[in-house]
């Protein structure tokens, strides 16, 4: 388990050594403190909806950002032959790496928890889905950082990485917006295996096992499909 | 202390290693030669653990690669190809995290810092980023963090690829100082390197063994032509008069030069030495003799007879 935790501390020493995590994290706030201050100043609105709605759309670009390098970079520069000749398990490895992923977001997140904040000042606000909020948006991240980051395990090319992880992430999260299309049976289906519809449940303040269980079994799947992805060590 | 044998690689339908059998001793220097693309670096990343063998065993330590990947792991340090490191990294940072993860005791790191800094002459260049370092620098953080966790083993492939003329000797004299406590297997397809460094030589050819032994074994088990070279103060045309109709003898290179001398190579496959034949007959022509010797069969003469087919 240390052995993780001290690769976890690396990763994150990359990210926040470098400028470009804290442009990508500028950019984040910017985003999101638009879409926060406008209908409070506007419309009138104190409520966390907009941003929680827009994250979710954020997160569609900023994850495979954040997660293309991962694997990918280390293939280019030949350090993942370094790292997997380490006395460590290749599970470690993605733990490790997935673990910094979602610190980096979570630091991006609690950058937003200012907006509650501001808001409990002002007025009333909803306890219960605020929490069941930031719950659900740091679990879809894991979930789609967890598959960002199998995208990174299968090319040297970042931007390669970046762009399938983006067709992943997009096509889980467009799920439960086509049900529509689809016929009855298939819908609710469609509806369970989409990433968003998750989150949205959350920030309703119901925390639901079902929910829960869905990010976690994803984050799964898709660290089984990189352990995979890193056992057939191509070069 | 290492021991491959039968190993088998394919990469789909290649033999990239096709039935290497080799035993390294505890405390030997091997080296691995071979041509660009022979199956070097594929041997080193099995006995490493990063690529599984398609079939066959290799054991470091007594322990199965495929069953015991982590303890065979912990007792190797790797210096791979082209010498991969974290370049975002400053050099001391990057030590210790290495240390870490090879399993050093966090209150023990600083003085493994210290001691390989010393060893490997990187005091100046701690508190720099790896980026900026030369290549030399680079190679020598790559030994350092090979090091760190003070193994039984060191790996390196290809250690002064790239490196220029002093650095390759700074590297050798490294190697050949570490060389005297621990087991190494480098790579090279660089011949004086194995000459300078290794108390074996393995030479690899398309994913086979083809010799195996001490650079000397190697050199006196060569079959190739015998050479030998004549200076003679006589014509040319005279020269080779003389020496053309010697049987199974070639004169392969003649040449008057300006002070009238004749420099004379002159080759024969067998395995009698021609000095004695080309002094007697130096003698019988009158011819004054300033240089006779035969060029001794080196390294580089093995390699190629052994992989030009």
């Amino acid at each position: 388990m240390h052995l993780t935790w001290i690769l976890t501390k690396r990763e994150l020493g990359a990210y926040f050594d470098s400028p470009a995590a804290y442009v990508v994290l500028s950019v984040f706030l910017l985003f999101t403190g638009w879409f926060f201050a406008n209908p409070l100043f506007l419309e009138n609105t104190a409520s966390l909806r907009s941003v929680f709605d827009l994250i979710p759309f954020i997160y569609l670009f900023f994850v495979p950002a954040v997660t293309m390098s991962t694997f990918a970079e280390e293939r280019r520069a030949g350090t993942l032959e370094l790292l997997l000749t380490l006395p460590i398990r290749d599970w470690q490895v993605i733990a490790g790496k997935l673990l910094a992923v979602v610190i980096f977001l979570g630091v991006g997140l609690a950058a937003t928890l200012l907006y509650p904040l501001s808001l409990s000042l002002m007025g009333d606000l909803d306890l219960g889905q605020t929490v069941g909020g930031y719950a659900g948006l740091l679990l879809l991240g894991t979930t789609c950082g967890a598959i960002g980051m199998f995208a990174s395990s299968l090319t040297r090319n970042q931007i390669v990485a970046f762009i399938i992880g983006f067709g992943i992430i997009f096509v889980l999260f467009l799920l439960d917006k086509v049900t529509v299309f689809a016929p009855g049976w298939l819908a609710g289906v469609l509806e369970y295996l989409g990433t968003d519809f998750h989150a949205r449940n959350m920030m309703r303040g119901v925390i639901d096992s079902r929910d829960v269980l869905y990010y976690v079994s994803v984050t799964f799947f898709a660290t089984l499909l990189t352990a995979y992805s890193l056992s057939r060590r191509p070069e | 202390m290492i021991e491959v044998d039968h190993l088998v690689k394919l990469y789909g339908a290649e033999r990239a290693v096709n039935d290497i059998s080799f035993e390294v001793k505890q405390g030997e220097v091997l080296g691995f030669l071979g041509p660009n693309g022979a199956g070097k670096s594929t041997t080193m990343k099995t006995i490493t653990c990063y690529l599984p063998p398609t079939e066959g065993t290799v054991r470091v330590d007594g322990r199965d690669v495929r069953t015991d990947g982590l303890e065979v792991r912990r007792r190797i340090g790797y210096l791979p190809e082209h010498t991969p490191l974290y370049t975002d990294m400053v050099v001391r940072d990057y030590l210790a995290f290495m240390a870490r993860m090879r399993g050093v005791d966090p209150g023990d790191v600083r003085d493994r810092i210290r001691d390989m800094a010393a060893r490997c002459g990187l005091e100046s260049v701690l508190h720099k980023q790896i980026d900026t370092l030369s290549k030399g620098f680079r190679q020598r953080v790559g030994l350092a963090q090979a090091m760190i966790h003070n193994p039984p083993i060191l790996i390196l492939d290809e250690p002064t690829t790239g490196l220029d003329p002093n650095q390759i000797v700074e590297i050798r004299e490294l190697i050949r100082s570490i060389g005297q406590e621990k087991t190494v297997i480098l790579s090279t397809h660089i011949l004086p390197e194995v000459q300078a460094s290794c108390d074996r030589v393995l030479i690899i050819h398309r994913g086979n063994l083809v010799a195996d032994g001490t650079p000397g074994e190697l050199q006196a088990g060569y079959q190739g032509a015998q050479t030998v070279h004549i200076r003679v103060d006589a014509d040319a045309r005279a020269v080779w008069q003389v020496l053309a109709p010697l049987e199974g003898v070639e004169v392969a290179h003649q040449e008057q030069d300006a002070e009238g001398w004749t420099h004379c190579v002159v080759s024969t496959r067998e395995k009698a030495d021609l000095r004695p034949e080309l002094f007697r007959l130096a003698v019988e022509n009158g011819w004054t003799l300033a240089e006779l010797y035969r060029d001794e069969a080196d390294l580089e003469d093995v390699f190629r007879q052994l992989t030009s087919n």
